[in-house]
């Protein structure tokens, strides 16, 4: 019963490493671009919600939804006047660029919150279990792992189904083609950042009520939310959701054998896949 | 009143390279023209930057009299400029019919074409519509590089190398929906390498050599040495 | 280490008197000023306070690190943000051999280095098999993998680190000698010795550096910088020039890293495997001073040192104030420092590049250049 256990919670916190790294993944697929501070980010969005809680005495659910719009401005602005000039052949610039933005961010918020461990209460919801036939399951996790599945769904809707998610694949596909169809891709590009941002800020509520986080928590996110994009294979979301559940069944079943092994456990699941399946599991599945 | 299109003195580059020196065109309303010459005569460097995939100054191109020549490619289209580009281009990634639809993303104005009449216009797009673009055949393909052009209601079509490795039968098939398109009043450029397809189709004829405007009138008035002078360059052909 | 790089301005025919260089004159001048700077470093110890030794050693192996990483990222086009993983390896490689195995520690320095370089042969499989910027995430993990294994091993000290014994390097290699020779106290004499070392290094790194990039290696790797493609079909072995390149500077890395250590004297995983201290620091230096350039590096290092004295007392706001630096110098001025200083000036320092020199009518001014 208890490894019962212990898998059903891998599954649930694999749900969390998907919100993690839908983003990323989005706009890995729309630009090429790999956001090193993309972990940064997601605490960022964890300590605006945290704000917004404290200040006006909200419930966090609430925060997040006034948060969302203000991380899709500032994903907005940050692709449009910042990393939109680094966009090209050369892949220095932007893995540069967003290094040192991830060094920004981080003692940005460092100055701004102090180096303390912060928490997001969720009130009577943080203890709250529901029971399946013996198994518990506490109803935090579970709420986090239907919100990786309705971001999915809704994201494939978005993607394949609007006209928006046209633009996002042609400018993909050929950007001077895109052009010529008056498609403006620095704007398109503006747009799958911003959206990243709105997932970063559903990923950051579950990220800050479920356990503690501080300014310097951001390197570790971005790593999960890796490692989960390229166990999954680059290019599918649902691959992405498949990469974070082994991520969290591997840190979890690690950490029942010995707590020092967790993220130990999760990094040789990720080289294991690497090793024997380099383009990861679920490669450009059908979506 | 001014011309729909007019270029003066367009120089334009292709990479480092200057590939077009000094090139006016006119385009006038409801008319067709014809630019031909041979790989690498700038052809394709003039229409790129009549579309906005080339920058170029403001005054060198004109669109009703205003200059375009700086605008980007998003903006021209949706000043009624359309662009078939060379080797069709299309998206990998979306379907036929999917394909259509983003043609009108920039441009969305009420006009003859909506995906309907497009299929009216090439009815065997409709039975692919599901498929991924690149699936199609040669001339399938250009069908929908067409359709999607179309699809921003143009008010100016610019067609570069349509026949490009197309099987002649196939590349009548093709020039045949250039009569319904024309009958819209769209205004049509056309590029091509084909000096008797573009004869046939054009009101009048552009020929250019080494990014230079060489020769130029109606179809009737031009003679044929003439034209093999232009496109060929004068002193290798006048055996012919 | 391996081969000797081969040198190119010989094998290139010179038809009609044109010919091949890479020497500059300016850079000839350099050459002397830069060998009169070695000796005067080399002399630091017998002149300056131990506090101005300790700093010069802190700049050495820092400029040491900026070239290793310049090589990678600027070179040969491999963007690793996980480098602190041969530092980490090559001091605990040091402090497992002086403590386990009784090792001396000088002696002990080329085993460290050798250390990195076997932990970056499987390190360099798995990287490797990552499309390009998921290769610089993908050196990461390994090193979060290092730092979390060498925290398990509980001999030197697991999570919470150990010292170094003092028995270990007080009578270390040369020591004695220093101090009988020169008469210096102990501690002075260890600082020295390893500022020496870092000297030694550092110096060596450039050359080494400066002859690859002379040779037709050197070459190579510009051609798999610019087109991975087009290099590849010119026959260039583009793989196996950039996985021998990534063992290489493991290597000096892991040696960097275990001069470092033993300098400090005092290790545990999450300082010896730090992201800010090993790599973000050294990409830092080699973007503002000018990456793709020797000259860089050392520029680069200089402001750093500089702006670290001023300023890293201002703590968070100081590393914000570098990474917005790094951003805006990326953007603005992507050659770095000495990008901007030889755009105005065209001095080449340490010239890499071909300069086709003369012309026919050098030797024969009437015939004129043929059809």
């Amino acid at each position: 019963m208890s490894f019962i256990d212990t898998l059903l919670q891998g599954v649930l916190l694999g749900g969390l490493y998907a919100l993690f790294a839908a983003g990323l993944s989005l706009v890995f697929g729309i630009m090429r671009l790999v956001n090193l501070a993309h972990g940064d980010l997601i605490v960022l969005a964890a300590f605006l919600i945290l704000l917004i809680v404290s200040t006006f005495g909200l419930d966090p659910f609430l925060a997040a939804v006034i948060a969302a719009p203000m991380m899709f401005g500032i994903g907005w602005l940050l692709q449009y006047h910042l990393l939109n000039r680094t966009l090209g052949k050369d892949i220095l610039p932007p893995l540069l660029v967003t290094f040192g933005l991830s060094i920004v961010i981080q003692n940005g918020l460092l100055e701004g919150f102090t180096a303390d461990s912060r928490r997001i209460s969720a009130g009577a919801l943080e203890t709250a279990s529901v029971n399946f036939g013996g198994i518990s399951a506490g109803v935090m996790p579970l709420v986090t792992f239907a919100s990786a599945v309705l971001v999915i769904v809704a994201l494939n809707q978005l993607i394949y189904r609007t006209a928006l998610g046209r633009a996002f694949r042609a400018t993909s596909d050929d950007v001077v083609t895109a052009s010529l169809m008056g498609i403006r891709p620095n704007a398109i590009f503006a747009i799958a950042t911003g959206l990243a941002m709105m997932i970063v800020t559903v990923a950051a509520l579950y990220l800050g009520t479920r356990a503690n986080f501080d300014p310097t928590a951001g390197p570790a996110r971005l790593i999960y939310a890796f490692e989960a994009v390229i166990i999954g294979g680059l290019g599918s979301l649902w691959g992405t959701l498949a990469g974070g559940i082994i991520l969290g069944v591997a840190q979890t079943v690690g950490a029942a054998i010995n707590p020092e092994w967790q993220i130990l456990s999760g990094h040789i699941a990720f080289l294991l896949v690497l090793l024997f399946r380099p383009r990861g599991l679920f490669p450009r599945a059908v979506d | 009143m001014p011309s729909l299109i007019e270029t003066r003195s367009l120089t334009a580059f292709y990479g480092d390279l200057q590939a077009v020196f000094g090139v006016d065109i006119r385009l006038d309303a409801g008319e067709t023209i014809a630019v031909i010459g041979a790989n690498g005569a700038g052809k394709s460097t003039l229409m790129r930057s009549i579309a906005g995939v080339i920058a170029n100054r403001p005054e060198m191109i004109l669109h009703r009299g205003e200059p375009i020549g700086a605008l980007a490619a998003p903006d021209v289209v949706r000043r009624g400029i359309a662009l078939v580009p060379e080797g069709r281009k299309l998206f990998p990634s979306l379907t036929v019919e999917e394909n259509l639809q983003v043609g009108a993303y920039g441009r969305k104005v009420e006009g003859p074409w909506t995906l309907e009449s497009i299929y009216g216009l090439f009815p065997i797009l409709k039975e692919r519509r599901r498929n991924p673009a690149t699936a199609l055949s040669g001339g399938q393909q250009q069908m929908v590089a067409i359709g999607r052009a179309l699809m921003s209601n143009p008010e100016i079509l610019l067609c570069d190398e349509l026949s490009l490795g197309l099987a002649p039968v196939i590349i009548k098939d093709i020039y045949a929906a250039f009569s319904k398109i024309r009958a819209t009043g769209a205004a049509i450029v056309i590029v091509e390498q084909d000096i008797a397809q573009a004869l046939k189709v054009a009101d009048r004829v552009y020929c250019m050599m080494e990014g230079r405007i060489t020769l130029s009138g109606r179809p009737a008035e031009l003679d044929r040495a003439d034209i093999h002078a232009a496109y060929f360059g004068a002193e290798t052909h006048e055996l012919h | 280490m391996t081969t000797g790089f081969e040198t190119m301005s010989n094998e290139i025919e010179t038809p009609q008197g044109w010919r091949v260089e890479t020497r500059t004159r300016l850079s000839g001048i350099f050459a002397v000023v830069s060998l009169m700077a070695v000796v005067a470093l080399a002399a630091a110890p017998f002149l300056v306070s131990r506090g101005v030794v300790q700093d010069l050693f802190f700049i050495l192996t820092m400029l040491a690190l900026a070239q290793n990483w310049n090589l990678l990222a600027g070179y040969a086009g491999l963007i690793s943000v996980g480098q602190q993983l041969f530092v980490g390896c090559g001091a605990y490689a040091l402090f497992g051999l002086v403590i386990l195995a009784g090792f001396d520690p000088i002696f002990a320095i080329p085993f460290a280095g050798l250390f990195a370089m076997v932990v970056a042969a499987p390190t360099a499989f798995f990287a490797f098999r990552l499309y390009g910027p998921y290769f610089a995430i993908g050196t990461w993990v390994i090193a979060e993998v290092g730092r979390l294994l060498f925290a398990q091993w509980k001999t030197l000290g697991g999570g919470t680190g150990t010292s170094m014994p003092r028995e270990a390097t007080k009578d270390m290699l040369g020591l004695s000698l220093l101090q009988d020779w020169f008469g210096m106290r102990s501690s002075a004499a260890a600082d020295a010795l390893a500022y020496w070392l870092a000297l030694a290094l550092a110096a060596l790194t450039i050359g080494f550096v400066y002859k690859l990039l002379r040779s037709k290696q050197g070459l190579g790797l510009a051609a798999v910088r610019d087109n991975e493609t087009a290099a590849r079909a010119l026959g260039v072995e583009a793989r196996r020039l950039k996985t021998a390149i990534y063992l290489l500077t493991a290597f000096l890395t892991g040696i960097v890293g275990a001069l470092i250590y033993l300098q400090k004297a005092r290790i545990s995983p999450d300082a010896a495997f730090s992201l800010t201290d090993w790599t973000a620091y050294v990409v830092f230096i080699v973007v503002i001073g000018g990456i793709g350039t020797i000259e860089g590096p050392i520029l680069g290092v200089i402001v750093f040192f500089l702006l670290q004295n001023a300023f890293s007392s201002y703590g968070s706001w100081y590393l914000l104030a570098l990474g917005a630096l790094a951003i805006v110098t990326m953007l603005f001025a992507p050659r770095g420092l000495w990008g901007l200083i030889s755009d105005r000036t065209g001095w080449e320092l340490f010239p890499v590049r071909r300069l086709l020199k003369g012309g026919p009518h050098s030797r024969d001014d009437k015939g004129g250049p043929h059809g």
